[in-house]
């Protein structure tokens, strides 16, 4: 199987006056056809710069400093921004926190429609007027025929990430990243619209990269996920296993101070502290100052990423630590 | 010893309540401007931002006040702690009215018992001061503190109480992450003594672990010192590790008010059962979810009759001409025709 | 180790040296890595400190009549044929040291310019601060009255007041206020730009929660707006105060060139250049080529520190 979107080794640096600061380090996940992938982290984590760096939009001086992004196997990180350019129109789609910035507000959104579909296929504008048309009725705009001419501050917020969802999939990408789409909308809106992302991204037969912070959307719709904590993945595996029985000692810190409707309403687990800024990023395993469980090899050695069950885990709690060689 | 660890509550006939809220309402004036009113032949436009809200808070209690965008639980807690004015109703701390003006002296007297505690950690700090000085301010405007060393002292003490070094009182806000900041927030709250506090929203800018921090955090101050809370929040799951007592706000109105284990074990109202369906399913238990209908409409265009209705799976013809009106049910008070009428 | 340095109250109330933080600064860091700046920077220090100690450098006190000599005029500078080492740049048609009228020259320009920046910049951000804390009825006079101010040129407002004065004091006595009326008319015609940014900013912060939890407090809405918003609202004011510091001191030169600002009894860079511009035709060009230039310098260094100024502070571009 080939994966849809590979990330290996990606490595995102930040050049200040102050020393180079690393955004994400030596990251890697793969998302096959028709997943969903979730990356999940805290603010810090740096899961919105690993959205950022796929799509090759890493505004200078921030660059990205190793690794590969490959799409269906081709080198996409690489590239000379006009063939970036063109990808990222056709075979990424891309959906982002605000609607009102994703959409232009002095262009109709049927305009936007056509001017996205003509770009990137070779349609006529009727047909791609049509195309449009359906896609508005497959997202749940109620009157099509009428909303298309409406301009973007005329729809509600939820209505406006729905035309965004469609803009997205107008053109069959073949991979759609999602960057917190549901966190500016209200709670009863982001039921529909994270039910609608899925739905239509295995119906259009997309991978989907959801970025977000709420491990609530991430139950409700992915397949897999990866949590992130100081610029790496903790920990990587399916929800389901991610989410019961998590083995990293952050992700279960992380789940345990959720609240949630059910179990006890008693004290919260808390982790003492917060994420490390890039600035001061621990030696080691950037974790171990707030963990629980640190040991011996926590300070000095920095864990990568191993398989353990069905997940995948950066923890020496799970795998034979150094006792001697050099400190990462 | 009961599942929620709220401090004891007195009953509720024996004692007056510290805070009470009868028939608030607030209208806003979103019109267009005078001459383009005249020129363009537009009517006055009013933003029903609230009405008829009415609730008690006992002391030591913590009552939450819930509802999506729109649903006026913001401006209900500007207006319970008086920097809003309310159109209608009046807002009764330990007997004093905020709106009579007999009690004009009552009231001066009353700012010290009454602090917020806002949303957004990086707008509620002023970035030119340090911590020492926002801190201190409460401090100083009520003459608490008489000199400089004793109001350092006094700050230094805070700073410890919210989880915070005393020495980061000569910091400005931009050193601080977002749930320090919240914490510095939390210590101004808490300078002058108060009794009462206003929380609007204070996690939801905050990271989960931060959050988790914050919140147990408030529940001990809140044994320790005896104090009580009116909680806005949107996120149910939040309010139910905080909250003895709930409000659901709709449209500016309330729709049911219940004690907090009532209300998450049965809940009544329509609009309720909907926002707790609409929160994650976390345990993955794969539990059938009623399909949600609709968004919030506009606040300025509310629908006739009770404002639920276009979304409401419940809704008959009464419900689309007539507001109901609030009744018992259990120990929740709701607003709800169709649990008048025993359909649900 | 003593107790006292690790006192967390000794630590709070002892404020860390302004100066230490100002080095450290990215404001400091930016302009040592901009030579345009530096230079610019020199050059405005170089001729403010000329003119700030002119009794002491200049080789003669040009409005001194006593020291004058007639046979001393129209003298080129030095180092042409005909000069006079003694008169470095030459000499007008009084026998006035050029170099010398141009110390004492720039004092007056630079001294018009940075006292109606002053006055501009204080009036102005009064206004904003009130009009954008207000709102309502006092919003709308002060921006009223800043929209009529505005729709006219600041020249034509510095020549009514300047008529005005003229008029009403009469040209004798007006030669002694003519400074201050200076002052007040390019104040006048500035103030605008100060008070909408001013304002804007105003209504941003207002509705801030470290607004709200002043008020909630009973804070006296004076108190607020001065020691809560204008420490927010400043930031862009530094740079328009830049600019208009360049603008002050053209706007001077211009109606000093026109006859209507200061008179040649104690003249600015601006009232040199006109005395000179008669003896241009006529070959003497160093009486009004000089001036020129310095003025010339002076406004192209402070308007490109206001540049840097501007990038400096904007957080996007860092």
């Amino acid at each position: 199987m080939t994966s849809v979107l590979s990330v290996r080794n990606l490595t995102v640096e930040f050049p200040t006056r102050r020393g180079i600061l690393t955004a994400i380090d030596d990251v890697s996940f793969d998302i096959g056809p028709g997943e969903v992938l979730g990356v999940v982290g805290e603010s810090g984590a740096g899961k919105s710069i690993t959205g950022t760096a796929v799509i090759g939009l890493i505004e200078p001086p921030g660059r990205i400093a190793g690794g590969e992004v490959l799409l269906r196997g081709q080198r996409i990180d690489n590239l000379p921004p006009e063939q970036m350019r063109r990808i990222r129109g056709k075979r990424i789609g891309m959906v982002f926190q605000d609607p009102l910035t994703s959409l232009n507000p002095l262009y109709r959104i049927g305009d936007q429609l056509v001017e996205t579909i003509t770009t990137h296929t070779n349609l006529s504008n009727a047909q791609a007027r049509t195309k449009a048309l359906s896609l508005l009725a497959e997202v749940g705009i109620p009157a099509p025929e009428m909303r298309i001419e409406a301009y973007p501050h005329q729809f509600s917020g939820g209505m406006r990430q729905r035309v965004v969802l469609a803009l997205a999939l107008a053109v069959e990408p073949e991979l759609v990243i999602a960057d917190e789409p549901t966190t500016a909308l209200d709670v009863s809106v982001q039921a529909q619209i994270i039910a609608l992302l899925k739905r239509l991204c295995a119906q259009h037969g997309a991978a989907v990269m959801l970025i977000t912070h709420d491990m609530g959307v991430i139950a409700e719709t992915a397949d897999r996920v990866a949590v992130m904590y100081a610029g790496r993945i903790a920990e990587i595996g399916p929800v389901r296993d991610v989410i019961k029985a998590p083995l990293h000692p952050y992700t279960k810190g992380l789940m345990g101070s959720i609240p949630s409707l059910t179990g006890e309403s008693d004290r919260l687990v808390q982790i003492p502290g917060s994420m490390p800024r890039l600035t001061a990023i621990p030696s080691g395993c950037p974790f171990h100052p707030r963990c629980p469980r640190a040991f011996v090899p926590c300070p000095t050695f920095r864990p990568e990423l191993q398989p353990e069950a069905h997940s995948q885990v950066a923890c020496w709690l799970y795998h034979p630590f150094p006792v001697t060689a050099e400190a990462s | 010893m009961s599942v929620m660890t709220a401090p004891a509550m007195p009953a509720a006939e024996t004692v007056k309540p510290l805070v009470e809220v009868k028939n608030l309402g607030r209208i806003f004036d979103v019109s267009k401007p005078w001459l383009n009113r005249v020129t363009e032949r537009l009517p006055r436009r009013l933003l029903v931002a609230a009405a008829e809200v009415t609730f008690s808070i006992a002391t030591r209690e913590t009552f939450a006040l819930v509802g999506e965008s729109g649903s006026g639980k913001s401006t209900v807690a500007k207006m319970v702690v008086g920097l809003i004015p309310p159109s209608t109703g009046e807002v009764i701390i330990d007997g004093v009215s905020m709106s009579n003006r007999k009690h004009e002296a009552d009231r001066r007297r009353l700012r010290r018992r009454i602090q917020m505690v806002f949303q957004d950690p990086y707008a509620s700090l002023n970035p030119r001061w340090r911590a020492l000085d926002i801190v201190a301010e409460p401090l100083r405007a009520f003459g608490i503190a008489q000199s400089d060393i004793e109001t350092a002292k006094q700050v230094g003490d805070l700073l410890r109480l919210v989880g915070l070094d005393p020495a980061d009182g000569a910091k400005y806000p931009h050193e601080f992450s977002g749930g320090q900041r919240q914490r510095i927030a939390i210590a101004r709250a808490l300078a002058c003594n108060p009794e009462f506090i206003v929380c609007d929203e204070p996690t939801s800018a905050l990271d989960v672990s931060v959050q988790a921090q914050i919140l147990n955090l408030m529940r001990d101050l809140q044994d320790r010192f005896g104090l009580t809370y009116l909680f806005i929040s949107h996120n149910l799951a939040v309010v139910r590790h905080m909250a003895n007592r709930i409000g659901v706000m709709y449209l500016g109105r309330l729709v049911e008010v219940a004690p907090a284990r009532e209300m998450f074990a049965k809940p009544k109202h329509p609009y309720t059962r909907m926002l707790l369906d609409a929160v994650p399913d976390l345990d993955l238990t794969g539990r059938k979810r009623k399909p949600v209908e609709g968004e919030v409409p506009n606040p300025v265009e509310p629908p006739p009759g009770c404002p639920f209705h276009p979304r409401c799976p419940f809704a008959n013809a009464r419900c689309r001409v007539e507001m109901p009106l609030p009744i018992q049910a259990g120990a929740a008070t709701v607003r709800c025709h169709a649990v008048e009428e025993g359909r649900i | 180790m003593s107790a006292q340095a690790n006192d967390p109250v000794e630590v709070m109330l002892r404020k860390p040296s302004r100066l230490s933080v100002i080095m450290h600064s990215d404001l400091v860091y930016s302009f040592l890595h901009s030579r345009i700046t530096i230079v610019a920077a020199l050059v405005t220090l170089v001729i403010v400190l000329a003119a700030a100690f002119a009794p002491w450098i200049a080789t003669q006190d040009p409005y001194d009549l006593r020291v004058l000599d007639i046979l001393n005029s129209h003298n080129p500078p030095a180092w042409l044929k005909g000069g006079d080492p003694q008169f470095l740049l030459g000499t007008d048609d009084q026998g006035r040291d050029v170099f010398s009228t141009i110390l004492y020259g720039s004092r007056q320009s630079i001294a018009i310019g940075v006292m109606a920046t002053l006055f501009a910049g204080i009036l102005g951000i009064s206004l904003g601060l009130i009009a954008g804390y207000s709102g309502g009825t006092v919003d709308a006079i002060i921006m009223r009255a800043a929209d009529i101010q505005s729709t006219f040129p600041a020249i034509l407002i510095a020549m009514l007041i300047d008529g005005t004065s003229r008029a009403l004091f009469g040209e004798q006595r007006n030669e002694q206020i003519v400074f201050w009326v200076m002052v007040l008319s390019i104040g006048l015609s500035f103030w605008v730009q100060y008070a909408r940014t001013v304002r804007g900013s105003t209504l941003v912060e207002k509705n801030k929660d470290y607004v709200l939890a002043a008020r909630l407090i009973g804070i006296r809405p004076g108190k607020i707006l001065f020691r809560h918003v204008l420490p927010n609202v400043v930031g862009p004011v530094l740079v328009i105060a830049t600019i208009n510091l360049a603008l002050a001191i053209i706007t001077e030169a211009t109606l000093s060139f026109l006859g209507l600002g200061l008179p040649s009894t104690q003249p600015s860079l601006g009232t040199l250049i006109q005395i000179g511009q008669k003896y241009l035709f006529a070959g003497e060009w160093w009486i009004a080529i000089f001036p020129g230039i310095t003025l010339a310098a002076l406004v192209l260094a402070v308007n490109l520190l206001g540049d840097w100024l501007r990038d400096a502070l904007n957080p996007k571009l860092r």
